[in-house]
């Protein structure tokens, strides 16, 4: 049998006024298991404290109830006085008589009562209290960056500074992401590689910084503060201590036929490749689909002509496994493909392009060196129509593309016509739009300037059709303003297509049990108040991975997640909370049906002997991970045998209180 | 201020409230003094997900006359996805429980944010005022519970 | 039989004639020569997928003769992980709709159809390729929904206090499985041997039909076996109307595991409120 303390708290006159706080310790006095109550003027005040650590000691009180304000305010307060009293913290409950009684009463009679029916309530569940500990786990001071895009890099310098090692694992040969594919950025119209590369230089001399490229992420099993990944590193045929990035090889490579990925496959390149001159690592990667030694075992070219001896024909996969804390999620995006969305004409036309094309050929170092020339016969396009929100904003269900705002379009589409009317003033630019959306420092007055003093014409309105007509694409939209059909005979038109989430991130989010939305963005812990950790504990996000953001931002929240990582790996313990779930395996059906609501992958089964009374077998059971759950009570509902309980807040607890309380 | 009937009744409610936006919503509704009856009384769980149709039908059986559950507004759960779960069970027994012919009036799930103390209020009083209207809970109870 | 002797399998769950002459009752065959006892027929009603639970671990496999609507059962306990698909030898076999002394049953009346969901090896004709269903499923319910609350108040009062507790339908449900029943576990706060109150007779029923919802393959057992012919089947169906109606048509039992209505949910979901606001208060 318990001991039970109550103590009723006046908070001054706040509950005292209007409930009578002595009735309230008289009523309780006799109810099972209460060896002793009090009343005080502040129950918080050390006094206060004092009066619950010695009552403690005298009457050798095994759980106190305190009758006071919301638990919310003093709940822990109260737990640390137990616990300083050799009570464990967690036989404490707290009577809400101030918030939900004397507050919003004003009869005192009445407050009274209900105060009593508090206290009772608060007194059953503690009968139905146990002891709980709270655990601890190591934490490794290592974190795996999946992503090497500015928000991967930006992640991992940050964490880097702080002094704690980082793997960057990036599934392309080199780091950078798609803002190395970027021309120019906005509103600045500074050059995206003048401000990335010495980012990307800065993290491959970082001697905390640990660049995997050319990998991938995959098997990762743990939880927060002791994750284990196995990452696959694919094999460059090229040895990366020896390859000095002279790039000979790949100007003698015979083969010619690979799509130069980095140019948006708008050119070819060699099968033995650097994707970029500024790549990092700035090592050369073998292309096996294209390389003709490795498919006829003939040529060998490149190893002749290199001098460090790197080419490897024979290097295979490599397995690395490592142990980390935390896991940052950068894994970015990519454009949609617009070929489906026939009106556009994506699929027949070449010189109908993607914004993301449209920076290639801007850009000094794509296929076009800088000269904006349309890619089906070269010539300089003289009107050019850019045309918004293509597979953004689409009504839900109707498969055309995306329900979301890709966020950086209109921006970017400014960005490209201020481009090519500052480089071509002859050339006329159209964008049709929705809305033109600019919320962000200096993108109003960047998108004015392209209207007003570029001379861009903005048409509000969607476009319905663009066709081929000899050597011109007719464009066919509405211009909702003027209220009438609008035809312009363009020679390049530029899709503002959506942006998605990398095609990895799925299988990625699976590995992790990382949530994700409908779109396959990772979703947040909480929309606004923990925006950068995903729900699954140990995991943050960083990017485009969350949802569509610009460059700026993208850092930003790259920064905060790098914060939240050094925040955990500055612990060498995690304190877990005590009050998760629990299987008890003898009730245990292994059904899985917990595992499928539980959000934060807390659940794994096992086969394992059980032993009870009259049972020793091998069943499949349920196995809470007491580390990553966080204790909301979804399984405990599914559970059909009632097998899976929370503690702190059990069946049992809360049936106590729901008697209580229908009792008087 | 109680609610009472014509004749002398009053009703026992219970209100089970997540821990993280509606408690905080009827914290709030205290300290801004929005009273509601006492007849309510609030059982604070971690989220509206860890509430079984069990509970609920336990207070009936024991003299509830009305059981009102809380949580956060949907996309707001604390864990996410909590409330979520919460609201196909309850839409799930609440169908169940009027298919059995119990007055649909008695059981009723409100989204109440944190920072809605006085929609708590309004709830509450509302919810109160239902339940005196319907009387008596006779329908689904263990009648010797009832004094 | 064959299949026995070859050794491939090493016990037989089937049906055999039971005390009446429509009374055929679920029985396992361990030998060749138990097999003489072995029928089916007409009266094969009873669903064995239940029956399988316990044979799970055995030694050796077991073959299990499934009608149609057998297999969707089968299918869910494997997705439950309650059945280990290589322990098993499944012989789907052809329905033309089983009957009791008073003719068709209930379950054949609206029979969902004549697929096998999972098999080895099928064994039917063309007659037993042909719907049985004459009326709507979901007819019963709807019937009632269209009642007044009163009346639905009076007809289930009238159906549940019959209810003498004798667990049949529990015991022969395919989708109650637990290893410890709620209402055989002291600490459930549901434990009760018998129904006293009124509360109880409907707290049963209730609670049985929720831990179901949306596992349960409509196989119509529970009525079936009822000794007061009590209509529990219309408790299921109550919950598999509703979730197809609130959440998308969902067949428990179908295709791979997957979550069910109850452990899924969408971010547009009806609101419990809707319950108030539809149809006859």
């Amino acid at each position: 049998m318990q001991k039970i303390g109550v103590f009723v708290c006046w908070c001054g006159s706040n509950i005292a006024a209007t409930v009578d706080v002595e009735a309230v310790a008289e009523a309780v006095k006799n109810e099972p298991g209460v060896v002793f109550s009090a009343n005080y003027q502040y129950m918080c005040s050390a006094a206060g404290q004092k009066l619950i650590q010695d009552a403690i000691h005298e009457h050798h009180l095994t759980g106190i109830v305190v009758c006071s304000c919301s638990p919310r305010m003093h709940e822990a307060t109260f737990r640390k006085t137990a616990e300083s009293a050799g009570l464990n913290p967690y036989m404490v409950e707290i009577a809400n008589i101030r918030e939900q009684c004397s507050w919003i009463h004003k009869d005192k009679e009445e407050a009274t009562a209900k105060a009593i029916v508090l206290a009772k309530a608060a007194i059953s569940k503690l009968r139905n209290d146990t002891p709980l500990q709270a655990g601890t786990s190591a934490v490794t001071k290592r974190c795996l960056v999946i992503g090497g895009g500015i928000a991967g890099i930006q992640t991992a310098l940050d964490v880097a500074d702080a002094g704690y090692e980082v793997d960057i694992v990036e599934q392309r040969p080199t780091i950078g992401g798609r803002m190395a594919q970027l021309d120019k950025t906005f509103p600045t119209l500074d050059c995206a590689a003048c401000i990335l590369t010495p980012k990307m230089v800065e993290a491959s001399q970082n001697e905390k910084i640990n660049i995997i490229s050319y990998a991938k992420v995959e098997k990762v099993s743990g939880f927060v503060g002791s994750f284990k990944a196995t990452i696959r590193k694919k094999a460059r045929f090229v040895d990366e201590t020896k390859c000095t990035g002279c790039s000979l090889c790949t100007t003698k490579c015979p083969s010619r036929k690979g799509k130069n990925e980095f140019n948006m496959n708008l050119d070819n390149r060699g099968a033995i490749y650097i994707p970029f001159a500024q790549a990092i690592p700035n090592v050369a990667v073998i292309d096996p689909e294209q390389c003709i030694k490795l498919k006829t075992g003939k040529c060998g070219l490149c190893e002749k002509v290199c001098s460090a001896g790197a080419i490897n024909y024979k290097q295979e996969d490599e397995l690395i496994e490592r142990e980390y804390g935390a896991i940052v999620v950068a894994t970015g995006f990519k454009p949609i493909d617009p070929s489906p969305l026939n009106e556009f004409g994506y699929a027949d036309n070449a010189d109908v392009v993607t914004s993301l094309e449209f920076e290639r050929l801007m850009n000094a170092a794509g296929p076009t060196k800088g000269t904006l020339l349309r890619p089906s016969d070269g010539k300089h396009p003289k009107t050019i129509v850019f045309i918004q929100c293509v597979g953004s904003r689409c009504e839900e269900n109707t498969k055309r593309g995306k329900p979301y705002c890709s966020k950086i379009c209109c921006m970017y589409t400014a960005k490209h016509a201020m481009l090519v009317r500052e480089k071509y003033p002859d050339t006329d630019v159209h964008v049709f739009y929705i809305d033109v959306r600019t919320p962000g420092k200096n993108f109003d007055e960047f998108y004015r300037r392209a209207a007003e003093q570029y001379g861009v014409d903005y048409i509000k309105g969607m476009v319905g059709k663009v066709a081929k007509e000899g050597d011109k694409l007719m464009v066919q939209g509405s211009d909702l303003i003027n209220n009438e059909q609008v035809h312009i005979a363009a020679d390049m038109v530029v899709l503002a297509t959506a942006i998605e989430p990398d095609p990895t991130a799925r299988s990625i989010g699976t590995m992790l049990t990382a949530s994700m939305d409908t779109n396959d963005f990772f979703t947040e812990a909480h929309p606004k108040l923990r925006p950068v950790e995903s729900p699954t504990a140990g995991i943050f996000l960083s990017g485009v991975a969350q949802g569509p953001k610009d460059i700026p931002e993208t850092v930003a929240q790259a920064g905060a997640a790098a914060s939240k990582v050094i925040g955990l790996l500055a612990k060498d313990h995690l304190v877990t909370n005590p009050c998760v779930a629990q299987s008890n395996e003898l009730m245990c059906n292994g059904c899985s049906q917990c595992e499928k609501v539980c959000p934060y992958g807390a659940i794994t089964y096992v086969e394992k002997e059980v032993r009870g009374p009259g049972v020793r077998e091998v069943r499949r059971v349920a196995q809470v991970n007491p580390a990553v759950c966080q204790g909301c009570g979804a399984c405990t509902v599914t559970c059909p045998s009632g097998a899976m309980d929370l503690k702190g807040f059990s069946n049992k607890q809360i049936l106590a209180e729901v008697d209580a309380i229908c009792r008087w | 201020m109680q609610m009472v009937n014509e004749t002398g009744w009053k009703p026992k409610i219970v209100a089970f409230c997540c821990n993280w936006c509606s408690y905080a919503g009827a914290d709030l509704a205290g300290s801004g003094r929005l009273s509601y009856p006492a007849d309510i009384k609030i059982i604070r769980v971690p989220c509206s997900c860890r509430v079984n149709p069990l509970f609920i039908l336990r207070a009936f059986e024991r003299g509830a006359d009305g059981v009102i559950l809380c949580g956060c507004h949907p996309g707001d759960c604390h864990y996410t996805s909590g409330n979520y779960y919460a609201r196909r069970r309850m839409t799930m027994l609440f169908s169940m429980l009027d298919y059995l012919g119990i007055e649909r009036g008695r059981t009723r799930v409100e989204w109440v944010s944190a920072a809605e103390g006085a929609k708590f209020s309004a709830t509450m009083n509302d919810f109160a005022k239902t339940i005196t209207e319907l009387g008596e809970n006779r329908k689904l109870g263990d009648l010797r519970c009832k004094k | 039989m064959q299949l026995m002797n070859e050794g491939t399998v090493a016990r037989v769950v089937g049906w055999e004639k039971g005390e009446g002459e429509c009374d055929w009752t679920p029985a396992l065959f361990e030998s060749v020569q138990e097999m003489d006892g072995f029928v089916y027929g007409d009266y094969a009603g009873a669903n064995l997928s239940k029956y399988c639970v316990k044979m799970n671990k055995a030694e050796g496999k077991t073959l299990v003769v499934l009608k149609p609507c057998d297999t969707l059962s089968f299918r869910q306990l494997i997705h439950e992980h309650r059945l280990n698909r290589d322990n098993f030898y499944l012989i789907g076999a052809g329905c033309k709709g089983m009957k009791d002394e008073s003719g068709l049953l209930l379950k054949c009346k609206t029979c969902k159809g004549k697929d096998f969901e999972i098999f080895d090896e099928i064994i039917d004709d063309e007659e037993s390729k042909q719907p049985t269903a004459i009326m709507d499923r979901m007819e019963g319910v709807t019937a009632l929904e269209n009642e007044t609350a009163q009346e639905r108040f009076d007809f289930w009062r009238n159906e549940l206090s019959r209810c003498i507790r004798c667990n049949a339908c529990r015991n022969v449900c395919p989708a109650c499985t637990c290893e410890k029943c709620v209402f055989d576990n002291p600490a459930s706060s549901v434990a009760s041997k018998a129904p006293v109150t009124d509360f109880e007779e409907n707290v049963f029923h209730i609670i049985r039909a929720f831990h179901v919802a949306g596992r349960c393959t409509d196989c119509g057992e529970c009525s079936r076996v009822c000794p007061q012919h009590i209509p529990l089947h219309l408790l299921n169906r109550k919950f598999i109307k509703d979730m197809n109606e609130l959440y998308g048509e969902y067949q428990a039992g179908v295709g791979e595991e997957e979550r069910t209505p109850m452990t899924t949910y969408t971010k547009t979901d009806a609101e419990p409120s809707i319950v108030r606001e539809r149809g006859n208060a």
